[in-house]
């Protein structure tokens, strides 16, 4: 079932953040929300993650799917290394060793036993994105996730995703549209009244 | 190793610069019986240690405080949780926190001694004057918790024991290892004027009662210095405990996850 948002709309106080905002994202389907800055593109990913209740509009397709989360800050416990971390939203069954593998397909290295606090923001970042790709699910919701990426790890964080999030709906907020062209998304502008791409 | 030997040495210099003062000033007052001296309060001590009562006042007192404390935390930990799980609780469980705090020892002693035998007064006392300290402070840590990581528990669906474990107990740590420290300095003091008033047998508390009323006032400054020297033992002892168990910071978690 498709996920069908229409005619949301939120406020917070008397600041209107989404007046009418519609859209519908296939299953599978990898969608980057773009616009400018506080025009709701996260209040929207925290809408579909049910963490904000939208004033009005109704929305289809979410409820009963499992949904994993990029937040735009990392949110990792920062006390506990990155394996740990990842484990933390896994079952029991997590094999240390998969998990090692899947951090060191985003680059990090020898990061084992050591706390996530220590680790710079880009190693953080990586950490955050296996984390929601390894939590498994139906829907992926990615809050700019390349933030403090430099050009490399950048592409190879993209690469991961793509690579990791066959058959999944991925929908992303990002002000980079090489980031939609990397992960092959399609592009719906918020905010604004432009056509999607 | 240098720094740490310094500081010793500096706290053994604090005592004796005390020991010396004291000293003087019962040479000034002159009169045993206000003021006994240094020698004659060691003598005293050494005298009461000869005994088979002195050894069995500090154990049954220190059994009865130590029960008290340990209730108090059990009872704290708990009652704060359950705080935070109904609101309406919590309100009320606020409301009594807030009068136990307000009541003054004294009322307490003499109120409880209408409920329990003397024998248990002192535990109860402690437990009484260490609950608000613990309940407070772990209430204050669970307020403390990271709510960005509480929300990404929410989305990620993590389970309760693991959130509480990931998230609630480091927030809880360094306020329940305050509280313990702070609520073994009270439970101490509460347990003892308990004993004074409720006059249990085999206490320190009736010993210092006993002191006073035959004015042996070198005798109860040596039963001084024993409550001084158990409570900071077991403040010590207790600490150390904690420690090894819960840790003291988010750091140690990571420490022992290695």
């Amino acid at each position: 079932m498709p996920i069908e948002m229409e005619h949301i709309q939120k406020s917070y106080g008397k600041q209107v953040v989404l007046a009418d905002f519609s859209m519908e994202v296939k299953d599978g389907e990898t969608v980057c929300l773009m616009g400018t800055s506080g025009i709701g593109k996260t209040t929207l990913l925290r809408i579909l993650a049910g963490l904000t209740k939208p004033d009005g509009g109704k929305i289809q397709g979410v409820q009963g799917k499992k949904i994993t989360m990029v937040f735009q800050e990392d949110r990792l416990i920062d006390w506990v290394d990155a394996i740990a971390n990842v484990e933390l939203v896994l079952g029991k069954n997590a094999r240390r060793d998969f998990l090692r593998a899947e951090l060191e397909a985003v680059g990090l290295h020898d990061c084992e036993g050591k706390p996530v606090a220590q680790l710079s923001g880009g190693m953080k970042r990586r950490v955050a994105i296996v984390r929601a790709v390894c939590a498994g699910g139906e829907i992926l919701l990615l809050d700019e996730p390349f933030t403090g990426l430099d050009e490399q790890t950048r592409k190879q964080a993209a690469d991961y995703l793509k690579t990791r999030t066959q058959g999944r709906t991925v929908i992303m907020v990002t002000h980079d549209v090489q980031d939609a062209v990397r992960l092959g998304a399609r592009v719906v502008w918020v905010g604004e009244e432009r056509k999607e791409e | 190793m240098g720094k740490k030997y310094t500081v010793y040495r500096q706290k053994f210099a604090a005592v004796l610069v005390l020991l010396a003062l004291w000293q003087l000033l019962s040479m000034w007052v002159d009169k045993s019986i206000f003021l006994p001296s240094v020698p004659a309060t060691f003598r005293a001590l050494l005298s009461l240690a000869r005994t088979r009562e002195f050894y069995l006042s500090i154990s049954i007192s220190f059994a009865r405080i130590a029960a008290g404390f340990a209730l108090a935390v059990t009872a704290g930990v708990l009652l704060a949780v359950l705080a935070e799980l109904n609101t309406w609780l919590g309100e009320i469980l606020q409301l009594f926190m807030q009068l136990i705090k307000s009541v003054p020892v004294a009322s307490f002693v003499i109120l409880v001694l209408l409920w329990v035998r003397s024998a248990q007064l002192s535990t109860v006392i402690s437990f009484l004057m260490v609950l608000p300290v613990i309940f407070t402070n772990v209430r204050g840590g669970i307020w403390q918790a990271d709510a960005k990581l509480l929300e990404m528990a929410e989305v990620f669906q993590i389970g309760i024991w693991k959130k509480i474990r990931a998230i609630y107990l480091p927030a809880i740590r360094p306020a329940f290892v305050t509280a313990c420290s702070v609520g073994l300095g009270f439970c101490w003091k509460s347990g003892i004027a308990a004993e004074v008033i409720g006059l249990p047998p085999n206490s320190i508390g009736g010993e210092l009662y006993k002191a006073k009323l035959y004015l042996m006032t070198p005798e109860l400054f040596a039963w001084t210095i024993v409550i001084v020297v158990v409570s900071v033992v077991f403040e010590k002892l207790v600490m150390w405990g904690i420690r090894k168990i819960i840790g003291t910071s988010r750091e140690t978690e990571n420490d022992s996850g290695k």
